[in-house]
């Protein structure tokens, strides 16, 4: 595997973005990147900055402004052998797609048992905490989770950004690629020479003796450091970062908790009918005798995004955390 | 040619009244009754949307907007429009529409909070007959369409007075989507009160509008078996006069109508955006020299019409208007957390009651309030261009 980047260099998470889609479409002339405004402008985050320039406007189409017809012709192109990654600009904006991906994408390699594979990444910008308008900051890794035939995954870092986006490419499933907007511009290490194999799983991120953490994609820096702040108030938080959402992997959760005795889950995706909901569930189920308090959930309320001068209010906070923390062990 | 810049290129359909000299000639089709007074008003309102269009740019770039959606260049397209409408009419947005939020009666302040982060809007849409601005593009036009059906079932149509329609706006993209495609085939197939008024500002972000169609957008139409009308939409006699006879056409029971205001987006796409990555500056010259306002200008000048006390008269205006919605943004307060919980159903649920109580709660905790949210958000405000 080579790569355009130096090796452990540090970068942001958007330019390892960058590195992994330019990385794959360099191996595999299959590859190709679709989507509003991804070519000339290199996408309004300039994920694709510079594509078009290095790989023609045969492999980087900028579409016309219609999210059906984005999703919904990749799954021909894919059908035809290629490997789409399409962006969907904003969260907010996934919904006029929504009907091709549940319909069409989720079901093809079962409906053909196997005749059709749909290697179909599709990159969404998730989360708030950017102070957008409406439409511009919403959760929704929730509603494909639900769909079974998907693969669900949100990268936290920048090294799993580029880890992880390639081996979504590498992937013959679709992919619902979430990426955590406000950490773009976060920088880290990133090195391109490791293999991208395990990014998949959830990895811990912190030994812990007192309370098991959980969370995924823009919440984890948050947790990380409420994590280093209960460490000098004596509390010892042991981390997990998800990764894949759909399926879930949750057995170093579970024997965590065995060990802990407490679970806290951290999203910042509406609480009901969500992934929260759905791991306390599964821990209950698996470990119910080692837990000695509910699993406890900090979350987005079950309310539409608020205007952006509230998000802080809406959004899981450091505080937020240490408080659930604390009534999580001290119930 | 190729086949994609027909697209694009003014064709001999166009629609206009007033020359960019500014002389004055009557459409056959489309006739209009020119009196001083609705030229001065037209002009009015044009520089007015401009200078707090122009101050709401201002605004963003020193910190307190987060955004702002310029509508630089589409004065004309949005005031005739916006002019053609009656008070019982309604009127569909997307969210550059300030021009016709003004038209409608909304005080341009009570667009800011959008903009500021603090609401979704804050006039009743129900009351000025002006829906909130939507942000999806292309859901308002099917949202129209099912008003406009409304209308009809309500037997609203007629000759008199009290007879009413619906024009909903969107932008060359927008005809890309689904939504606008079904709008159309529902508006024909229900022979809805409708006007489409697409806004054809020849780039949607960084997109040109060949990259959404091959042929002129009013002309698509006649695919749905209605009236197509290209207007020059830097002209705004000739934007009303279309807009009155649309209007008219389905007020009296014969709508639906697509008017293409074909005109140019003479600013960034918002703050967030970076045109000189996709634009030529030479483009955004020539359309310079079609400015909506200066045409005006000429036609009231040259005809001995209105003279520079009548001109500084409005600028005046124009300026204090700028300094109260400057001073109304700079007061405006952020709400308290409450207004996450309120209205998300038409009475509270107990779910919510119990969240929003928590929250509160957890709020008390703290000796100052303001340490609650710890993570800065403005920190990373620099972010979504879009
Ligand atoms: C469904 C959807 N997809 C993408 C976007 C992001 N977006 C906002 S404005 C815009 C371009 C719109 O262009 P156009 O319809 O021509 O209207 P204009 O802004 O030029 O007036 C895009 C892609 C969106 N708001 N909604």
């Amino acid at each position: 595997m080579t790569s355009t980047a130096p090796n452990n260099s540090t970068m942001t998470l958007a330019k390892a973005l960058n590195t992994a889609l330019r990385d794959s479409m360099a191996e595999d002339n299959k590859v190709l990147m679709m989507g509003e405004d991804v070519g000339k402008l290199g996408g309004v985050f300039r994920i694709t900055d510079g594509l078009l320039k290095d790989f023609g406007e045969h492999r980087v189409m900028d579409t016309p402004l219609a999210e059906s017809g984005i999703v919904g012709t990749a799954v021909g192109l894919a059908m035809r052998g290629y490997r789409p990654i399409v962006e969907i600009q904003f969260d907010g904006f996934v919904f006029p797609g929504f009907d091709q991906i549940v319909s069409q994408v989720a079901k093809v390699t079962y409906r053909s048992q196997g005749a059709w594979k749909m290697p179909l990444v599709i990159r969404i910008p998730f989360g708030g905490g950017i102070g957008a308008v409406e439409h511009h900051s919403e959760s929704p890794e929730s509603f494909f989770c639900h769909i079974a035939g998907l693969r669900v995954m949100a990268c936290s870092n920048a090294s799993d950004g580029y880890h992880m986006l390639r081996q979504a490419i590498a992937l013959d499933d679709p992919v619902v690629f979430f990426e955590p907007k406000r950490r773009y511009w976060e920088k880290g290490l990133v090195d391109v020479t490791a293999t991208s194999e395990h990014s998949l799983r959830t990895v811990l991120r912190r030994t812990g003796t007192d309370c098991t953490v959980v969370s995924y994609g823009p919440s984890m820096a948050v947790v990380l450091a409420a994590a280093a702040a209960a460490e000098t108030e004596g509390r010892s938080l042991e981390v997990f970062d998800l990764r894949s959402l759909s399926p879930l992997d949750l057995d170093p959760v579970v024997e965590s908790v065995r060990k802990t005795g407490h679970l806290v889950v951290v999203s910042e995706a509406p609480r009901e009918a969500s992934i929260t909901s759905e791991i306390a569930a599964r821990v209950t189920e698996e470990a119910f005798y080692s837990l000695q308090a509910p699993v406890i959930r900090v979350a987005g309320f079950d309310t539409p995004y608020p205007p952006s001068r509230l998000e802080a209010d809406y959004l899981p906070s450091l505080d937020k955390v240490l408080e659930a923390v604390d009534r999580c062990v001290g119930f | 040619m190729i086949a994609g810049l027909r697209a694009i290129n003014a064709s001999p359909n166009l629609v206009s009244m007033l020359s960019p000299e500014g002389v004055l000639s009557q459409h056959p089709d489309f006739p209009l009754e020119v009196t001083t007074d609705l030229v001065k008003s037209l002009y009015r309102d044009m520089c007015l949307v401009r200078r707090f269009d122009r101050e709401g740019n201002a605004l963003q770039r020193q910190g307190q907007l987060g955004l702002w959606v310029p509508l630089l260049g589409q004065e004309a397209a949005q005031i005739g429009a916006g002019r053609a409408l009656r008070s019982a009419d309604m009127a569909f947005p997307s969210y550059r529409e300030h021009g016709i939020a003004w038209c409608r009666g909304v005080d341009p302040t009570e667009l800011l909070g959008i903009f500021r982060g603090i609401d979704f809007g804050t006039w009743n849409p129900a009351e000025k007959k002006f829906n909130n601005y939507c942000i999806v593009i292309g859901n308002q036009v099917l949202n129209a369409v099912g008003y406009a059906m409304g209308q009809k079932l309500d037997g609203v149509l007629g000759d008199d007075d009290a007879a009413e329609a619906t024009m909903t706006f969107f932008g060359d993209g927008a005809t890309s989507q689904g939504d606008v495609h079904e709008a159309m085939v529902f508006g024909a197939a229900f022979n809805a009160p409708v006007v489409f008024y697409c806004q054809n500002n020849q780039w949607a972000i960084s997109e040109p509008v060949e990259k959404q169609t091959r042929v002129p957008l009013f002309a698509r139409a006649a695919a749905y078996g209605i009236p197509g009308i290209r207007v020059d939409g830097n002209d705004v006699l000739a934007c009303l006069a279309v807009s009155e006879w649309a209007m008219n056409e389905c007020r009296t029971g014969n709508g639906p109508v697509m008017i293409e205001a074909f005109t140019y987006r003479m600013d960034a796409h918002t703050t967030s955006d970076d045109p000189s990555r996709y634009r030529l500056a030479d483009e955004t010259q020539a359309w310079k020299l079609l400015d909506p306002i200066e045409r005006v200008k000429a036609y009231l000048a040259r005809n001995g019409l209105a003279d520079a006390t009548y001109f500084d008269e409005v600028q005046a205006e124009a300026d204090e208007l700028a300094a109260r919605f400057r001073k109304h943004c700079i007061e405006l307060e952020s709400p308290g957390p409450e207004r996450i919980f309120s209205k998300v159903y038409a009475e509270q649920t107990q779910q919510l009651r119990d969240q929003e109580a928590a929250y509160l709660e957890y709020l008390d905790g703290f000796v100052d309030p303001e340490i609650s949210s710890t993570e800065s958000v403005a920190g990373a405000q620099a972010g979504a261009r879009s």
